[in-house]
């Protein structure tokens, strides 16, 4: 029979849609509203688990997100990893199993594991396994824990999306609390953001039969909504969890279903001005043996099962608590029908109104229940006196326990609030806050009703005056029944032997018993944090919040500390789990890794060129592959069309700006180590920048295009960083020198037109202008038309032959690009990519960032001595002089003829003495096939190198030695007579 | 991420920003005439207190203004906005 | 020292685990011995034990502030592995892998070191020549490295499904380094703390360092100041990596060190999914799967200096893109806990282990990556203490290197800003 344990009326849950779905391959049917937990209960399913060790039968002990028994997860289109039983909520199609057993939690195969729970105590791994050698148990183990199955494809209905907002007040926790601060700050026009983790708004007003102002709570709930969503600057988000708290009042907010069918889930960002936490109490478990047996149940769940789900979780029960709370829900059973065979109260004074609210129902003051009994389910319970040790046996199948509340200040702790003990209700207390938020209701500690919309509303009044909001007269909290006030007696667990005590569980969860908190104490694991990582408790997917602060009370026991000395572990965000997608949102591929394009891509791709990931995320054609070609053949065709004839390059991702002011001189001369304050109008230097501690920051050309008025390139990968590090010098060291710097990389566009026959190209195309080499020679700039575009023309070279550097506006680019295509087709014009640049300048061993430069060359390392000025001061220069203050030999730059002229040797490969197996003298910084030697050449940073040339030297690539003579590092037109041409 | 108040465009999310390492004393201008230990001391040892500290922080997607705040490095509350040195 | 062993816990069993003694006595707190270590974490412990088992010295005290093991031991995310750039630094991490291989028989304590491999995930060609000149550095010094095609990769890394043809960064190549591990942080806090002590060495937690004191005739060292009075010593190390100049500014010494925050994070517990070690340079991104089922990835540390611990939103969404461009799958899997750990480091990046300016006055810091050199760092440390000369291992990681600005740059080209 179908839901023979739902009641026939009542709940909050909507019986006109009943609902279909299976658990661990049955089929069910619940109703709309119902979780997975409430629905297998209303079928009478008690047993949902297998624990994570030991295997021992688990039930439902929570109704939210704090259940640490009962985790399952979810097959077919809804594939997903471990879900507590009591957050799915049921819908059509639903199928779910139990996690870590199999085949099914009723017959588990690993719960032989508990034939052997003895020898598995906590932290049993560190004392064995060891012989021969962990890995031969590692397999098994793994296979042995993990609990769910990842999810294998990310199927879902719509994808991930971010929004962010702004407001004056975040409450976090639609329960009574929140809902009457979010009501007054929301009346009196404050930017209020409502954020509640569950299904419909009213938190713990949801279990409770209650009334408030003489209605319903449910009425109430409905009424204070139906206000707050009509008005203005009012937000509210169900099913959302606020998970993180992080800097400045950044609250963290994930929306598990937001109402739009395209997206899946929605994360937040929201920066509030104040953050309330409305987050309520989390009840804790009590400790004793076989407490984890299925049938014992938090009461608060159970209260939660009766008034919301309309479910009896039960027949008889036996209600065991150190508290006042659990008296109502003893009322609330037997309202129910269930029978309460006994109120068990391990306190020996109780109030008179408690008494006098039992009705009939046996109350076992100054008792404990020491053990349960049942398999598969509780069908007993044995009680014992604390005064007399006597014992007695019930006959139950419900268990429901409370040790109490804990006010719920993880958000607070995240927020490094401060905790302090509260002895009155044996729990932690938010003391002072750090950042700007403020804890309200049960989880400022007020356990009461009227306590709590007390507290809401004149927190909330304070709230409105600090953020100087008028507000309107905060009046009266709204009435409620008759309560008595919240006390309790800690009870951090029943005593008993090493036997029971090996069986009453601390941490559900992980398997965590007194026996291990005791043991870890034993071997000197004192401290919250230790017993923690020792035993594992707290550390599972619930973070121990039914059980953490009984771990204190453990420590508290075993060692005679306070539970104000003991304190608690630190905690951690996320406050539930989160989905990583959720965390993205929809920065996904190109979004998140944003790249840059030049304005030729297009050109380049229609041209089969090979793209490149340049730095700084530039998209640059690395070479253009003709048919039939080997990639080699490609790179030397490119080669020796700039070598005889002409090549022309897309050089629009070079670094460019332009440095303007009264002292734009000045601060070129501190930049670069060559002098630039003497350059003359028209004229570009090349130059070298250090960084002050004497690294090569960067290269380039710098020109002078009017008095005070620069125009600086940089290399591609560095100009950000290189943007950064003159900003960063002007504006904080020399704040009173009158410089302005314009990035303008990506306004102008440059083709370098780069061979012998490039001059008779670039005049073809700039008919108007005098290019030959009197009137614009090497390091020269001028403003003219090519090919009736204005544009400049600059002669600088990086591959060593004659070059003119056409520089237009990058929206001209693609059209200057195609003429001088069409005019260099006679010439034979090749585009030419990185891999040719490459070759191009090892040829001529000009400098490359990323290869010779590899953080120990300076200059003078890599033969430019001559760059490095007199003047008395440039960045570096102080630095340059005390690392060679030593005089002991250095990494140079030399040339390398490798001995068999074909073979060619990995970049980076090492060098070392006799090519011996030990540290290396250098290495090989670049190695081509030169198309104007026909043969292998390297680069490389030799010790003392330029005292070796002639020397034959021993490369190591893995175990292979390959020998090659150093030479200068320069293979073609030592004099530079063709770029000076 | 920090809420940062930049001088000219007001409080914007540290996102925008970059941050620019401890404020130093003044670069000097001529470092020739300090001794080795001196100025190795001012490239290499920066102020590292737990507790106030002033940096510099580029609002490099924003107005690009360099500027000094005072940030607690063991809370990352931000003291003070900070002047700038200009 | 009590046995542990198979035996020795099923004996253990029968009397329910009442009878195992403590792994480290709280003795009483003298006023004098031969060396302090300040900080309890693991280069500090593992310092403490090779004093005594390789140099006789016993007469040692650990001073830690909070709880034996709680900073960055208990807070990283166990790579061990010696594949690095340079010549000065490889034969370092190369010791330090040959120790912790060892080191369960050692030390009689389970670490469940288990070898993994590492694998980098490469996605451009500047990676990849960085990572083949790690390549041929490391064989001139024992650590192995070998190339695999996007296939074998895919093969040894079923969920990586991203980084295909038509992605963003495609992969281009997996480079192996088959001696890398992984193993329990706790444990090997935990192992070296419990055979240091058995081999006399007092470990005293709750006390902390207040002042270091030079009043040694010629300016040495003499000892500390700490909340429970003052101790007095000849030799005093420096090992709580992340606060170092907290305790060096107290005597003056300038160091070359900055303290930063660096995350990480886990997933929830599943069933087996990566069985090696996945680095992923060109994005940021690094992960393993713990013998729980928790992956446990990290990713860039946080800008600026910081003591925090704790997170950063840009920065972690950042590290959570890179997962998930590579890891598509990973999209369901849910955050279970994320932290941080305040790690120090020198201005060239590369560790200290020096002897200072101050007589007696030893200090072991800027680590960034410590929990693989944990042995060799304690191993190394424990040499230079007991002889005042540094251990050849470590003699490119003295102080001495920033009198001339002999910088070792292992990452890039430049130096931190």
């Amino acid at each position: 029979m179908s839901n023979q344990y739902r009641q026939p009326d009542g709940g909050l849950i909507d019986r006109s849609q009943l609902i279909e779905f299976r658990f661990n391959g049955k089929s069910y049917q619940g109703y709309r509203g119902d979780s997975l937990a409430a629905a297998l209960l209303a079928n009478g399913v008690c047993l949902t688990a297998r624990s994570f060790k030991y295997h021992r039968p688990r039930g439902i002990i929570g109704a939210g997100y704090e259940e640490p028994a009962s985790l399952v997860e979810l097959v077919g289109d809804e594939e997903s990893g471990n879900q507590p039983i009591t957050r799915v909520m049921i819908r059509p199609g639903l199928s779910a199993r139990s996690v870590n057993c199999w085949p099914s939690p009723q017959f588990d195969l690993m719960a032989v594991n508990q034939l052997f729970a003895r020898l598995l105590p906590a932290a049993f791994y560190y004392k064995t396994f060891k012989w021969p050698h962990w890995k031969l148990y590692e397999p098994s183990i793994r296979r042995a824990a993990g609990l769910a199955t990842a999810p294998a494809r990310c199927l879902h209905r719509g994808h991930y999306e971010t929004r962010h907002a702004h407001c004056d007040v975040l409450i976090a926790g639609a329960g009574p609390a929140g809902l009457l601060a979010a009501l007054h700050a929301g009346r009196s026009g404050a930017r209020v953001i409502l954020a509640d983790d569950g299904v419909e708004p009213g938190g713990s007003l949801l279990n409770q039969r209650v009334t408030v102002d003489n209605k319903s709570a449910r009425a109430w709930i409905d009424a204070v909504v139906a206000e707050l969503d009509a008005l203005p600057g009012f937000t509210r988000l169900a099913e959302a969890s606020v998970w993180a708290y992080r800097e400045d009042n950044l609250l963290m907010i994930n929306q598990r279903t937001p109402r739009e069918d395209s997206i899946f889930q929605r994360g937040w960002r929201v920066r509030a001005k104040r953050v309330v936490i409305a987050c309520g109490a989390l009840e804790r478990n009590l400790v004793f043996a076989n407490n984890d047996r299925p049938g014992v149940m938090l009461a608060s769940a159970v209260q939660a099962y009766l008034n919301r789900f309309a479910v009896r979780p039960g027949r008889r029960a036996v209600v065991f608590t150190n508290n006042s709370g659990a008296y109502a829900v003893a009322a609330d059973l037997r309202a129910n029908g269930i029978d309460v065979a006994a109120m068990v109260d391990s306190r020996a004074r109780i109030d008179a109104a408690l008494r006098d609210g039992l009705a009939g129902t046996p109350l076992f003051a100054n008792h404990v229940i020491e053990t349960t009994h049942g398999r598969g389910r509780v069908n007993g319970v044995t009680l014992r006196d604390n005064a007399s040790g006597e014992k007695r046996r019930l006959d139950c199948d419900l268990v429901v326990v409370s040790g109490g509340w804990n006010p719920n200040l993880h958000l607070f702790s995240q927020a490094r609030g401060r905790l302090e003990w509260n002895a009155e209700i044996a729990s932690y207390s938010a003391a002072e806050a750090i950042q700007q938020c403020l804890c309200i209701g049960a989880a400022a500690s007020h356990f009461t009703l009227s306590q709590v919309f007390a507290d809401a509303l004149a927190r909330a009044q304070e709230l409105l005056t600090a953020l100087e909001i008028d507000a309107p007269q905060a009046g009266n909290p709204p009435q409620c029944d008759a309560e008595v006030d919240y006390a309790i007696e800690p009870l951090w667990h029943v005593a008993g032997d090493q036997r029971l005590a090996a069986k009453s569980f601390i941490d559900v969860q992980n398997d965590v018993t007194l026996a291990d908190v005791q043991l870890a104490i034993r071997e000197g694991f004192g401290t919250v944090e230790h017993v923690k990582r020792y035993t594992t408790a707290g550390m599972g997917i619930d973070q121990g919040k039914t059980g953490n602060l009984n771990v204190v009370g453990a420590i508290a026991g075993a060692t005679g500390a306070t539970p104000a000395e003991i304190g608690t572990t630190t905690f951690r965000s996320p406050y539930v789990p989160i989905e990583f997608g959720v965390l993205t949102g929809i920065r996904e591929e190109s979004v998140y890794l944003p790249y840059r394009h030049t304005p030729l891509t297009a050109w380049h791709k229609a041209s089969g060129a090979c793209i490149y990931e340049a730095g700084a995320r530039w998209r640059r054609p690395g070479y253009y592959p003709q048919a039939g070609e080997s990639f080699q053949q490609t790179v030397n065709r490119e080669s020796l069309a700039v070598r005889e004839g002409v090549g022309v390059y897309d050089g629009a991702p070079l670094g460019k700006f332009e440095i303007k002011g009264r002292d734009a001189a000045r601060f070129l001369d501190t930049l670069y180590t060559n002098r630039f304050a003497n350059l003359q109008r028209g004229r570009g230097r090349y130059g070298i920048m250090l960084s002050d501690d004497g690294m090569i920051l960067d290269d380039g050309v710098s020109f002078k295009l009017a008095d005070h008025h620069y125009l600086m390139s940089t290399s591609t990968g560095n100009a950000d960083r290189i943007n950064q590090h003159m900003e960063f010098f002007l504006q904080t060291h020399r704040p009173d020198w009158q410089v302005r710097i314009t990035t303008v990389t990506t306004q102008w566009a440059n083709a370098t037109l780069c061979g012998p026959r490039a001059r008779e190209l670039a005049q073809l195309l700039a008919p108007g202008a005098d290019l030959s080499n009197e009137a614009l020679p090497f390091m020269a700039m001028l403003e003219t038309e090519v090919a009736g575009i204005p544009a400049r023309i600059c002669r600088v070279s990086f591959t060593g032959e004659l070059s003119f550097e056409i520089n237009v506006w990058s929206r001209h680019f693609a059209s200057l690009w195609e003429r001088i295509m069409a005019a260099g087709e006679t010439f034979g014009i090749m585009p030419i990519g990185s891999e040719a640049n490459h070759v191009l300048r090892v040829e001529k061993g000009f400098l490359s960032l990323g290869h010779e430069v590899d953080g120990t060359a300076d200059p003078y390392d890599l033969g430019l001595g001559w760059i490095m000025s007199d003047k008395p001061d440039y960045l570096g220069k102080r630095a340059v002089q005390i690392r060679r203050a030593g005089g002991e030999p250095r990494r140079e730059l030399v040339g390398l003829l490798i001995e068999d002229p074909q073979r060619l040797v990995e970049e980076s490969a090492p060098i070392t003495p006799q090519g011996r197996r030990e540290a290396s003298e250098g290495f090989v910084s670049a190695c081509v096939w030169s198309v104007v030697q026909q043969r292998s050449i390297a680069l490389a940073l030799l010790l003392d190198g330029r005292q070796r040339i002639g020397e034959t030297v021993y490369i190591r690539m893995q175990d292979e030695v390959i020998r090659a003579e150093v030479t200068r590092p320069c293979f073609h037109d030592p004099d530079g007579k063709r770029l000076r041409g | 991420m920090l809420n940062i108040n930049c001088p000219f465009c007001g409080a914007r999310n540290e996102s925008e920003f970059i941050h620019g390492g401890a404020l130093k004393p003044r670069r000097s201008e001529t470092p020739q005439e300090l001794d080795d230990d001196a100025w190795i001391d001012y490239l290499t040892v920066p102020p590292n207190p737990i507790g106030p500290l002033e940096e510099r922080w580029w609002h490099v997607r924003g107005c690009g203004k360099w500027f000094t705040l005072c940030r607690d490095t063991l809370t990352h509350q931000i003291l003070q906005p900070g002047d700038d040195q200009a | 020292m009590q046995q542990y062993s198979l035996f020795s816990l099923a004996r253990n069993a029968l009397s329910h685990h009442r009878n195992w003694a403590q792994a480290w006595r709280s003795p009483e707190l003298k006023t004098r011995y031969d060396v302090i270590i300040i900080g309890a974490g693991g280069h500090g412990l593992a310092c403490a034990y090779y004093l005594a088992k390789n140099h006789g010295i016993h007469n040692v005290a650990v001073l830690e502030r909070g709880w034996l093991g709680g900073g960055n031991i208990a807070r990283n995310t166990v790579t061990i592995r010696s594949n690095y750039m340079r010549d000065e630094s490889i034969p370092f991490y190369v010791k330090s892998v040959a120790l912790y291989e060892g080191l369960t028989r050692e030390l009689n304590y389970n670490l469940m070191y288990s070898k993994r491999s590492m694998i980098d995930v490469v996605q451009t060609y500047p990676k990849l020549r960085e990572i083949k000149r790690r390549m041929m550095n490391g064989a001139l010094h024992g650590s192995t490295y070998q190339r695999i095609d996007v296939a074998e990769l895919r093969r040894r890394i079923p969920p990586l499904t991203g980084g295909g043809a038509d992605s963003r960064l495609p992969i281009i190549a997996g480079m192996v380094h088959p001696e890398a591990a992984v193993c329990r942080h706790d444990a090997v806090a935990w192992s070296f703390a419990r055979a240091a002590d058995a081999r006399g060495v007092e470990i005293h937690q709750n006390t902390a360092v207040t002042k270091l004191l030079r009043e040694g005739s010629n300016g040495e060292i003499s000892g500390v100041e700490t909340n429970r009075g003052r101790i007095n010593a000849d030799k005093v190390a420096v090992v709580v990596s992340g606060h170092t100049t907290s305790i060096t500014d107290t005597v003056g010494l300038r160091l070359p060190l900055k303290s930063f925050n660096l995350t990480a994070f886990v997933s929830e517990p599943v069933k087996p999914l990566i069985d090696v070690v996945v680095n992923c340079p060109d994005i940021g991104v690094y992960l393993s799967q713990s013998d729980k089922g928790e992956l446990v990835i990290g990713g860039a540390p946080d800008p600026g200096q910081s003591f925090r611990r704790d997170i950063k939103q840009q920065v972690f969404e950042d590290t959570v893109c890179s997962l998930l461009e590579l890891f598509p799958s990973f999209k369901r899997l849910k955050l279970m806990r994320q932290w941080g750990g305040t790690l120090d480091i020198a201005h060239d990046a590369t560790p200290i282990v020096s002897a200072t300016d101050i007589p007696g006055l030893f200090v072991s810091a800027g680590w960034w990556g410590g929990f693989k050199a944990v042995p060799a760092g304690g191993y190394t440390l424990a040499h230079l203490i007991a002889k005042n000369e540094p251990h050849p291992l470590i003699v490119p990681f003295s102080l001495q290197r920033f009198k001339r600005l002999e910088f070792i740059l292992e990452a890039g080209t430049t130096t931190v800003t």
